[in-house]
């Protein structure tokens, strides 16, 4: 029901408190042409906005990406397919399920096996349309007996049993059947996906189509199953089991359901995976990318569906693509950090000292440090493109950086600490050599570093999230029970 | 619902079959349906121990068709374990536990729902992220049917589920008049008020369609004109809904506004039952509120 839609003054009179709810109501969108885009996608409705996204998402290779990137663009569908089948067990149900990585293993394993020569003197080559039913069907029965477990536990106690459960299944595959399972190898030519005897999934564009149109079909799915009784339930039950069950609620029944469904999604996301990959290894499907799921799902929000794809999507091309290539990196890098100083830094007076000063400081200090020493700046910025070339004089990055980087990453951190202790006018006069030594260090260890500052960079876009908005991006506020 | 189409509530305090005269249409012709001589509710000798702690003894307790009954006793003197009981959350010790003739023991807390008890809580337990419509609607899932597959692919049984589950939770929240509005409806519940929290827990276990309507405290935390629009609401559920309430509360002018009998409970053991005024006045009541008079004593001694 839309307030903004109900009529006017005629009817009964609003009392103070329905006012204060419509105020609140209209609050809730940003001022300017953010909040009339917001309005608008609010009022096309969810199916046309999912569908604008899907089209909008398979027009990208149209547009010129292609190889690496295209790349990037399939791992990030198949991490936001699996951030969304988890949104059913951690967003809805309120379950810590962290052993979810294993079914994603398990759907590209089964998959593996039903269509390589793997199995048998002959192998065992189904059709598509076949192996995926199985295999899904077999994930739902596997993550029914996982979740059997949460009937007893809750919080803590089944996150540890399922993690168990997952650091298993690599165990499993790395060791216990090396035969059938090919052990640390893995399976390896592992048949493209086939429908209907003709049509083939062979090139990275057609798998980059097939998984816009399986996330989007997943997300619909998910949508409709959210607005029904058993989305219903598996809320209630993540709010308060004990209220559920007094509200006729079968809880531990309905928990498993929840570990059904997501188990079958991410088995889904396994095939297409295996697909894709041709091959299998037991360490596709090890913690660090359960954890790069879970960053996604809380980074846009646990408990709604776009935000889990989004977050994924997000964290997934930061992850694996602009932090692969230096030159774009750098946008990311300084892109940043502009734009939380435009944010953060009012009036606009103190935000433009705080530019000024950093771009003298920087140029006099390289100035200073050459006419010091030359070969103390003739490192050079170690990054690509047309920022490096404007940051050449600008800072320090001396010929043999390896260690001075890592003494001025060790400083970096203790100006960012004393940066959070300090108030007022110091804060801000102490933010200007914090940003100059954030860019020397950047340019001297963290750029070539990449494996390593990836993940500090998804450590410090949550942190921000957390601070900024702890609901993510697209989630909604939500209020523990005071009991 | 636009008139408060409320019957001057009789604050009956008197027990048994009082009220004669012109009965509006939904009053109780009590012990009339049912099976005869069995009440809705009956706890045969109901005991609960938790390790060597008795919670309850023996307790006897009935509640009859379309009656009120209030459970008072100080804190600590188990009321709430009562509703813990009837509603599976722990399993009795020893005794039954029977609902319209049939013993519900051991049954899990959503059977029993199911067969028509409904509770609210003492501290809220509300779906507070969820929105208030859906906390209504959330109540209905034992009498759906529809599979996930049939909600996914809404085909007609689930689409007609969910058009009477909404019919159900409007037709609820509407019990309640402007309190619980319409255009509350898709705000989250924790965006409710404090006494708004309380109308929507019942409006949920209303939501069960139950026969016996479990309050604990509905007025807990509620300013006196609160409580008196609590009180006539009790009123109204056994006028109009046609249920059995049985009922725990402290405050005693909402005990005495709607009970049509009143047990006390202290130590799990029932000390005292009848009418409001006779159960308020009995010693042991006031006693156990009290503690002894220490003249008493010493006459008695």
């Amino acid at each position: 029901m839309s307030l903004d839609a109900q009529p006017p003054a005629v009817g009964p009179q609003v009392g103070s408190d329905e006012w204060v709810a419509r105020q609140a109501h209209r609050r809730e969108y940003a001022p300017g042409w953010v909040g009339t885009a917001q309005r608008a996608s609010q009022r096309i409705g969810w199916w046309p906005r999912l569908a604008i996204a899907g089209v909008a998402g398979a027009a990208l290779p149209l547009l010129g990406l292609g190889g690496f990137q295209l790349q990037v663009g399939i791992d990030a569908l198949v991490i936001a397919l699996l951030a969304v089948g988890l949104n059913i067990v951690v967003g809805w149900a309120g379950l810590l399920d962290l052993g979810y990585i294993a079914f994603f293993g398990f759907g590209a394993y089964g998959f593996a096996l039903l269509s390589s020569s793997q199995l048998g003197s002959h192998g065992i080559h189904l059709p598509a349309l076949l192996s995926l039913p199985i295999v899904m069907i077999g994930a739902a029965i596997l993550g029914l007996l996982v979740g059997l477990p949460s009937r007893r536990l809750i919080g803590d106690y089944l996150a540890i049993v399922t993690l168990f459960f997952g650091e298993a299944f690599v165990e499993f595959t790395n060791n216990v059947a090396p035969g059938s399972l090919g052990g640390p190898n893995g399976i390896i030519s592992i048949d493209p996906i086939r429908i209907f005897g003709n049509i083939q999934f062979n090139s990275n564009e057609s798998y980059y189509y097939l998984l816009v149109f399986l996330l989007v079909a997943v997300m619909a799915v998910l949508r409709l199953l959210d607005t029904s009784r058993t989305g219903r339930a598996w809320r209630a039950v993540r709010e308060d089991p004990l209220a559920a069950a007094s509200m006729t609620i079968p809880v531990n029944r309905v928990k498993l359901m929840a570990f059904a469904f997501g188990a079958m999604v991410a088995a889904l996301a396994g095939t297409i995976f295996a697909a894709q990959q041709i091959s299998v290894f037991p360490t596709d499907f090890d913690t660090p990318i359960l954890i790069l799921i879970y960053a996604g799902l809380i980074l846009g929000g646990a408990g709604n569906i776009a935000g889990a794809a989004t977050g994924a999507l997000i964290v997934m091309v930061i992850y694996d693509g602009l932090l692969r290539s230096p030159a774009e990196s750098g946008y990311l890098f300084y892109g940043l950090i502009l734009l939380t100083l435009v944010v953060k830094l009012r009036p606009w007076r103190r935000l433009g000292l705080v530019l000024a000063a950093t771009a003298v400081l920087g140029f006099a200090a390289h100035a200073v440090t050459r006419a010091l020493s030359p070969a103390a700046v003739a490192g050079g910025p170690q990054s690509a493109g047309w920022i490096a070339a404007a940051l050449r004089d600008w800072v320090i990055v001396p010929a043999n950086p390896q260690v001075p980087g890592n003494f001025g990453f060790v400083l970096l951190v203790c100006l960012l600490i004393a940066i959070v202790q300090v108030k007022g006018h110091w804060r801000t006069i102490l933010l200007v050599p914090t940003i100059y030594l954030a860019a020397c260090v950047w340019e001297a260890r963290l750029i070539v570093e990449y494996s390593v500052t990836r993940q500090l960079m998804i450590g410090a876009i949550l942190i921000v999230m957390m601070n900024a908005r702890p609901q993510g991006l697209l989630g909604v506020r939500r209020v523990e029970a005071a009991i | 619902m636009n008139v408060p189409a409320v019957p001057p509530q009789s604050g009956s305090a008197e027990p048994g079959p009082a009220e004669p005269g012109p009965a509006s249409p939904g009053s109780p012709s009590r012990g009339a349906d049912g099976p005869p001589g069995e009440p809705v509710l009956n706890l045969d000798r109901l005991s609960l121990s938790f390790g060597g702690l008795r919670a309850l003894a023996d307790l006897d307790l009935q509640v009859d068709d379309s009656e009120i009954v209030s459970l008072i006793g100080p804190n600590g003197a188990g009321k709430t374990t009562v509703f813990n009981v009837i509603t599976g959350v722990y399993q009795p010790s020893s005794g039954d536990v029977r609902f319209a003739g049939r013993s519900i023991a051991g049954k899990p807390p959503h059977s029993i729902t199911r067969l028509g008890i409904a509770r609210t809580f003492q501290s809220l337990r509300l779906f507070l992220n969820m929105s208030v419509i859906e906390n209504v609607m959330a109540a209905t899932y034992g009498s759906t049917k529809a599979a996930p597959w049939e909600s996914i692919l809404r085909l007609p049984r689930a689409r007609r589920e969910e058009r009477e589950v909404r019919a159900l939770a409007e037709e609820v929240l509407s019990f309640f008049g402007q309190r619980l509005a319409g255009y509350r409806w898709d705000e989250p519940a924790y965006s409710l008020s404090y006494a708004n929290r309380r109308r929507l827990e019942i409006a949920r276990a209303l939501a069960t369609r139950p026969r016996l309507l479990l309050l604990d405290e509905p007025a807990a935390g509620m300013n006196p004109v609160e409580t008196h629009e609590i009180t006539e609401l009790i009123g109204r559920l056994r006028d109009e809904r046609d249920l059995a309430i049985l009922v725990i509360e402290h405050d005693m002018h909402v005990v005495a506004g709607c009970s049509d009998r009143v047990i006390a409970l202290d130590h799990g053991v029932k000390i005292a039952e009848g009418g409001f005024d006779a159960v308020a006045s009995h010693p042991a009541v006031v006693e156990s509120y009290m503690g002894r008079d220490p003249e008493a004593l010493a006459e008695a001694e």
